[in-house]
């Protein structure tokens, strides 16, 4: 074996000594949350979530859009949305029967409160009563929706600071 | 050999950098952590909210009023159970033990008041949805004040006459025997409820009347019962300041570490969250039942019983409207997630107010800790807990945390105390 060769190899088992021995010596100080975030026992939110606020129906019916009567949805607090119904060509949708579910997916629980459509404001608009979040994180609001006979539903995201 | 020697030296220099940038990402705060400890923050606690379903919430005479009642022992069965002796003014007004002691021995631990104006429930379960709702519950409790209604309205007609009616108006005249009775209420004790339901409703009324106006004196009292800003919060306020002495000054390394597994790894800040450090909702911690107790469904039964309520927001003797009763109207009462679900605790003072849970099942704060490293399995319902993976030391370092969020009460000196 050439003395050159012999230099690589050593220097590269003191390299990687030194790393792993590093790593040891920095755990106390990092901790367990940079090995892996199946560690963290805590999961973070889809990276590709469409927080959109405004979003065609799962089968393409209805263009639906949300809005809250205060500015960001707050934490704590109960309050109302709006919620705007069209069709598809945007033709806004009245006489709509609407229903609210909705719950952190992954927490596995529901809303706090049971939210209710209770007015129709006409011109596809739709008073939406008891919102609530009590919890900061990724929430999901779906909305079934039936009218003129026919039904869909959509689900909204949501991340609360 | 000078070419590893250089290996060595690089290697060495990015361990000095990655260990310098772990220390300094431990000391200081990203935009999003400030603005979680702003919200934790005593400043960001909004102004008193009005209470639409108490006409006399506001009103200075009725806390006035509602102080004497709160301390005031003959509104008991046995004359020695007052608002007081299980909410002691020093003890943040609870009373130091696992369950709360009236005239017999109930089955859950007292909750503090401090703060509670903020919260659209009451109870570790909510079946109440107002302070002056709550405060009536346990005077007619057979295993708290044990007394009645009538009772009551005799006694107000005995020795406060006259400023109950100038806060409330004309109170009517108690003294026919046969018309009010000595103990008449609607209270499951059947003789009890018997002699209540043969009253006139006219009768029934009129003393229902007084009795829900006590309510509203004492939650008109007990609305001025705020926390004080603990250390906590003026670390919050250097860092607002961008004052690091005011931060060292107010808090160690190892609360702050605390602080910080608070509002990321132990996942602590899900639930208490808000100025006030709690959610003022429910969830089930699969806190095991005490021991000698039944299965404890907690909100579960609580969401029933609001819903029917004889003192709730939209009956009655509210003064609200429905439209200020949204959170009644919209209450979530069925479903799996209610199950064992109980309402987290402030954890302002929480370091002066042990034991913990509902039952008070866990002495110390460190237990409670233990519990939520390693939640067991739900007595009834799901547990909404993870295993949290919390070293000893980090498990202390959090306790040490919450130990910094006594700061105690703020309120009138003379509200503290019993009245002269």
């Amino acid at each position: 074996m050439k003395k050159q060769q012999l230099t690589i190899i050593i220097t590269s088992v003191i390299t990687t000594i030194v790393v792993i021995v590093g790593f040891i010596l920095l755990m106390p100080i990092i901790g367990p949350r940079y090995m892996h975030p199946m560690m963290m026992g805590e999961q973070s939110v889809p990276n590709s979530l469409d927080t959109s606020t405004s979003r065609l129906s799962d089968e393409g019916l209805f263009q639906v859009s949300w809005s809250s009567d205060l500015d960001i949805p707050p934490l704590n607090k109960i309050h109302s949305w709006t919620l705007h119904l069209e069709t598809a060509d945007g033709k806004p949708v009245e006489g709509a029967e609407i229903l609210v579910d909705g719950g952190m997916p992954q927490h596995g629980h529901g809303l706090p409160t049971s939210p209710k459509v209770t007015e129709d404001l006409g011109g596809g608009d739709y008073r939406v009563e008891g919102m609530k979040f009590q919890m900061p994180g990724y929430w999901e609001v779906r909305f079934n929706i039936n009218a003129n006979g026919q039904s869909d539903s959509i689900t909204f995201n949501l991340i609360l600071e | 050999m000078k070419r590893a020697l250089l290996f060595l030296g690089g290697i060495l220099l990015t361990a000095a950098v990655i260990a310098w940038w772990a220390v300094t990402s431990q000391t200081s705060w990203s935009e999003a952590e400030k603005a979680t400890l702003r919200g934790l923050w005593i400043g960001s606690l909004p102004a008193l909210p009005p209470d639409p379903s108490n006409a006399f919430a506001d009103n200075p005479q009725a806390a006035e009023f509602g102080h004497k009642l709160f301390f005031d022992s003959r509104f008991s069965s046995n004359g020695k159970v007052s608002c007081a002796s299980c909410h002691q003014p020093e003890l943040m007004f609870t009373d130091g033990l696992p369950l709360a002691e009236g005239v017999g021995a109930t089955t859950r631990k007292t909750m503090t008041i401090i703060g509670t104006a903020y919260s659209p429930w009451q109870f570790w379960d909510g079946r109440k949805d107002s302070q002056w709702a709550q405060a009536l519950g346990p005077l007619e409790s057979a295993v708290e004040h044990g007394g009645t209604r009538t009772q009551y309205a005799r006694l107000i007609d005995e020795f406060y006459r006259a400023e109950y009616e100038s806060i409330f108006g004309t109170l009517p005249d108690f003294s026919d025997r046969t018309r009010f009775p000595e103990a008449a209420a609607p209270m499951d004790d059947a003789a009890i409820r018997a002699t209540w339901e043969a009253m006139a409703q006219d009768d029934r009324d009129a003393v229902t009347q007084v009795y829900v106006n006590m309510g509203k004196a004492i939650a008109a009292y007990e609305r001025l019962i705020m926390p004080a800003p603990s250390r906590f919060d003026q670390y919050v306020e250097g860092l607002i300041n961008g004052d690091k002495k005011a931060m060292r000054a107010a808090l160690t390394a190892n609360e702050v570490a605390g602080l910080r597994l608070f509002i990321d790894r132990a996942q602590c800040i899900n639930c208490h969250n808000g100025p006030l450090f709690t959610n003022n909702d429910f969830h089930n911690t699969g806190v095991p039942t005490a021991q000698g107790l039944e299965l404890d469904d907690g909100r579960a039964s609580g969401a029933m019983q609001v819903l029917k309520d004889e003192f709730n927001c939209l009956s009655q003797w509210s003064d609200a409207s429905e439209t200020d009763c949204a959170e009644l109207r919209f209450v979530s009462s069925e479903g799996e997630q209610l199950e064992g679900a109980f309402k987290p605790s402030t954890l302002r003072n929480i370091a002066e107010t042990a034991p913990y849970m509902h039952a008070g099942q866990y002495a110390t704060l460190d237990e409670v800790l233990l519990h939520y490293n390693h939640p067991p399995i739900a007595p009834v319902g799901r547990t909404e807990l993870e295993p949290l993976g919390l070293t000893a030391k980090e498990r202390s370092q959090v306790v040490a945390f919450l130990r910094s969020l006594s700061g105690g009460v703020i309120a009138p000196p003379e509200l503290l105390q019993a009245p002269k």
